[in-house]
C-alpha cells in the first residue's frame, strides 16, 4: 500500500513584479508517500522554496499568488483552506525548519517557551505541562542539560544548537510531514552531519516523511529516497536516487553533477577543469518559448527552441523533461 | 640555494580585545590567530580550510596587513611588509589582492564597473582616462565579461558575474598573489564551476599565486596544490592536495572529511560520532585544542600543544598521535 500523504498537482505561483510577472513555480506536480524522504534540488531560483512555502500557505502575498494547482494533503486541499484552518494543520500536522535558525527563531523569548508554544496551541497543554515536554524534546534532540536551558535566549546558543532548537519545536506536536528547507547550509559540515543523523533518526522514531529542500546533492545523496530536480520554476527531472544518480537523463542534472568537484579525486600535478554549464538562468519574467534550459544545454537541436518538452517517462519511476527522450540519437557524445 | 619564497609567514598571531577594559582593567583577549607559519611559492595554490571562527579569513587579512598582527612576521618577496609606511603598503598592495565571498557587498553599487575594477590603479597613480579604460576593456574580456558591461552597475548582473568583476578588480594591478576569501561559497554549483575554472586559467596565465580560502573541501582539494587545516587559531595539518583526502594524518582532518556528505548514493556515511562544537575561545582547553572533541586523545594531549611536524614528506601535522609512528586515524 502506497499512502500518499502529500500531492502537489499543476501549481503555479506568479511573482507580480514591476518588470513583469515571474513565474516562480511553473506547474509543478510531485508527491510525497508516508514515511517517504522527498529531494527537492535545484540552484537558487529555481522555484524549490516558493514550492514548500505554498504548501504552508506561507507565500508572500502580495506580491506573489498562487493561480492554480491543488496541494492535497490527507484528504484536504491546502490551497482551499482558510486562514484559521491553515494555522491548526500548520505545527501540528506539517511542521517547517528554515535555513537560518538566528532569523527564524525570536531573539526576545526563551527557548523554552518557543519550543513550548505549538503545544499549547494545538495540543490545548498548560503551560507547565508544554515546558516539561518542551524540555524532554530539548533532551531529545541532544541538547546539553537541557532543562537548566529552558531560560537561554536564541542568542547564547551556538548555531548547530539553535538549530537543534528549531527541529525540538517542529517535532513537538508529532508533524505527519516535515518540511525542511536547507537546515544545514549555514552550518559548518561536522554540525551538518551531526544535524542530519539526529533528523535521520527522529524521522523514522515518528514515521514521519520528509520533503528535504537543498541545493547540496551530496545532502540528498545521503538523505532522500526519490529526488526531484528544479529548474526555473519547473520539474526537469525526477526519479529514484540511482535514477537521479547514476543514469541521470536530463542534461541540466548531468551538468550538475558532473560541475561539483568530488573529494578523493585530486591527483598530484596540474588541476583538472571542471564541468562548466555555460550561461546563467534566464530571469523568470521573460517569456520563453521551448525549453527553459535550452540556451545552456549542450545538446539542444531546433525543436528544443520552438515547443516546450513535457516530463516524459524515462523508465518506471523517472521522468525527464527533455526533447531526447524521443531524440536519443541528438545527445552529444560523452553527454 | 633555495630560492627566496613569494611569501613568508612566520609565528602570526593576532589577539582581538573582547570588549571591556575601558577603565584601565586589561580586556580579556581572544587568539584568533595563534602562531601560524607558512611559506608559499611562486604560482602555487594553498589551500586554507576549517569550520567558522578557526582563524582562516583573520589569516588572510594578516597576510595582506589589511589587519594589524599582534606577533610575527610577514615577507612578501624576501622584503617585511610590517615595517612598511602607509605609502609604501598602497603601492604593495597591488601586487597583493583579494577577493571577496559576497559579490554583492564588495562591489560599490554605485560605481559602474570600469570605474570598480580600475579603482585600484587610481589609487597608487594618475593614469589618462583613456589609458583606464582600455585596461578596464582588457580585464574584462579577460574574466569572460563583454566590453558593454563596463557602462553597468552592479546590480545589473547576476552573483557569478559579479565574482567576475570581483576579480578583475583583483587583477588590475597585475598582482603576484591574490587571497581569495571563499570566492565561490555563495554561488550556484554549476556557477561556482565557471569561476574555479576562471581562476585556475588565470593563475596559469598571469602566474598567479593564491591562498584560497574556503570552508568546501572538496573545491579547496580541487584548486590546491597544498592543504592547510586550521583549528582554533592554528595548522594543525598541512599536506599536497594529493594527500590530503586520501590519508589524513590529524584526527580533526579525518572528522572533517568524513563529515562531508558525498553525492554517490552507494557510499554510504558512517554514523558520524564526533560529538560537540567547537570550544569557546574566551576559555580555550590546556593542551591540544581538539582533545575534548578527539576519539583519540591521550594524557599527553590534555596537557602539552603538539607543534606542527612532519610526519612524512611534504606533510606536516601537529597531533601527538604521529609521533613518529605513522599511525593510521580510522
Amino acid at each position: 500500500m502506497s499512502s500518499k500523504i502529500l500531492e502537489i498537482e499543476n501549481l503555479c505561483v506568479h511573482f507580480h513584479l514591476p518588470e513583469g510577472i515571474a513565474r516562480a513555480v511553473d506547474g509543478v506536480s510531485f508527491d510525497l508517500a508516508a514515511g517517504e524522504t522527498l529531494g527537492l534540488v535545484g540552484e537558487s531560483g529555481c522555484g524549490k522554496s516558493v514550492t514548500s512555502l505554498s504548501i504552508l500557505g506561507l507565500v508572500p502575498s502580495p506580491p506573489g499568488r498562487i493561480e492554480a494547482g491543488r496541494i492535497q494533503f490527507e484528504e484536504r486541499n491546502l490551497l482551499d483552506l482558510d486562514a484559521e484552518r491553515l494555522r491548526r494543520i500548520r505545527g501540528r500536522d506539517i511542521a517547517m525548519i528554515f535555513q537560518e535558525p538566528m532569523t527564524s527563531l525570536n531573539p526576545v523569548l526563551p527557548i523554552g517557551r518557543q519550543v513550548a508554544e505549538p503545544l499549547m496551541i494545538h495540543k490545548a497543554l498548560s503551560r507547565s505541562d508544554a515546558l516539561a515536554e518542551a524540555a524532554a524534546w530539548l533532551d531529545h534532540v541532544k541538547i546539553p542539560a537541557a532543562r537548566r536551558r529552558l531560560g537561554d535566549y536564541p542568542h547564547q546558543l551556538s548555531g548547530g544548537m539553535r538549530q537543534r532548537v528549531m527541529i525540538a519545536m517542529a517535532m513537538v506536536c508529532r508533524p505527519k510531514l516535515l518540511i525542511a528547507d536547507e537546515p544545514t547550509t549555514a552550518l559548518d559540515v561536522t554540525i551538518q552531519a551531526q544535524i542530519l543523523s539526529l533528523m535521520l533518526e527522529l524521522k523514522s522514531e515518528l514515521n514521519m516523511s520528509l520533503l528535504l529542500i537543498t541545493h547540496d546533492l551530496g545532502v540528498v545523496a545521503q538523505m532522500a529516497s526519490r529526488v526531484v530536480v528544479m529548474y526555473a520554476g519547473q520539474i526537469v527531472e525526477e526519479g529514484g536516487l540511482t535514477d537521479i544518480f547514476d543514469r541521470s537523463f536530463h542534461p541540466y542534472t548531468r551538468g550538475l553533477l558532473k560541475s561539483m568537484p568530488r573529494l578523493g579525486n585530486r591527483r598530484a600535478g596540474q588541476t583538472p577543469r571542471l564541468h562548466e554549464i555555460p550561461g546563467s538562468v534566464h530571469s523568470l519574467t521573460d517569456a520563453v518559448i521551448g525549453c527553459k534550459f535550452a540556451d545552456r544545454c549542450p545538446d539542444a537541436f531546433d525543436i528544443c527552441k520552438q515547443q516546450q518538452p513535457e516530463l516524459f517517462e524515462i523508465r518506471a519511476g523517472q521522468h525527464a523533461r527533455c526533447w531526447l527522450k524521443h531524440y536519443p540519437d541528438r545527445r552529444k557524445q560523452g553527454g | 640555494m633555495a630560492e627566496v619564497p613569494l611569501l613568508k609567514v612566520s609565528k602570526l598571531v593576532k589577539e582581538f580585545p573582547l570588549g571591556g577594559g575601558l577603565f584601565g582593567k586589561s580586556p580579556a583577549r581572544v587568539r584568533a590567530v595563534d602562531g601560524v607559519s607558512f611559506t608559499l611559492s611562486r604560482s602555487e595554490t594553498f589551500g586554507l580550510v576549517g569550520e567558522s571562527g578557526c582563524g582562516k579569513t583573520t589569516l588572510g587579512r594578516l597576510v595582506l596587513r589589511l589587519i594589524e598582527p599582534s606577533g610575527g612576521d610577514v615577507e612578501f618577496n624576501g622584503q617585511n611588509i610590517l615595517s612598511l609606511g602607509t605609502k609604501e603598503m598602497q603601492v604593495l598592495r597591488r601586487r597583493m589582492q583579494i577577493i571577496f565571498q559576497d559579490p554583492y557587498s564588495s562591489l560599490d553599487p554605485r560605481m559602474k564597473v570600469d570605474a570598480i575594477i580600475t579603482e585600484p590603479l587610481r589609487a597608487v597613480q594618475n593614469l589618462p582616462k583613456t589609458q583606464r579604460q582600455e585596461v578596464a576593456a582588457a580585464l574584462v574580456e579577460k574574466v569572460g565579461l563583454r566590453a558593454a558591461d563596463l557602462d553597468k552597475y552592479p546590480h545589473e548582473f547576476s552573483g557569478g558575474q559579479r565574482q567576475r568583476i570581483g576579480i578583475a578588480r583583483a587583477l588590475c594591478g597585475r598582482p603576484e598573489l591574490i587571497v581569495a576569501d571563499e570566492p565561490v561559497s555563495a554561488l550556484d554549483v554549476s556557477i561556482q564551476a565557471q569561476v574555479i575554472n576562471l581562476m585556475g586559467d588565470l593563475k596559469n596565465e598571469f602566474n598567479l599565486s593564491y591562498i584560497f580560502i574556503s570552508h568546501d573541501l572538496s573545491v579547496v582539494e580541487h584548486i590546491s596544490d597544498r592543504i592547510a587545516v586550521m583549528y582554533f587559531g592554528t595548522i594543525v595539518e598541512l599536506a599536497p592536495a594529493a594527500n590530503f583526502s586520501t590519508s589524513p594524518r590529524h584526527p580533526y582532518t579525518a572528522a572533517l572529511l568524513k563529515a562531508v556528505p558525498m553525492p554517490d548514493p552507494h557510499h554510504q556515511t558512517d554514523p558520524f560520532r564526533m560529538q560537540g562544537d567547537v570550544p569557546s575561545p574566551i576559555d580555550p582547553p590546556p593542551g591540544c585544542a581538539f582533545h575534548p572533541r578527539c576519539s583519540h586523545a591521550l594524557e599527553r594531549c590534555r596537557a602539552q600543544r603538539p607543534l606542527l611536524v612532519e610526519a612524512t614528506s611534504q606533510h606536516f601535522v601537529a597531533c601527538w598521535l604521529n609521533d613518529g609512528r605513522g599511525l593510521r586515524i580510522d
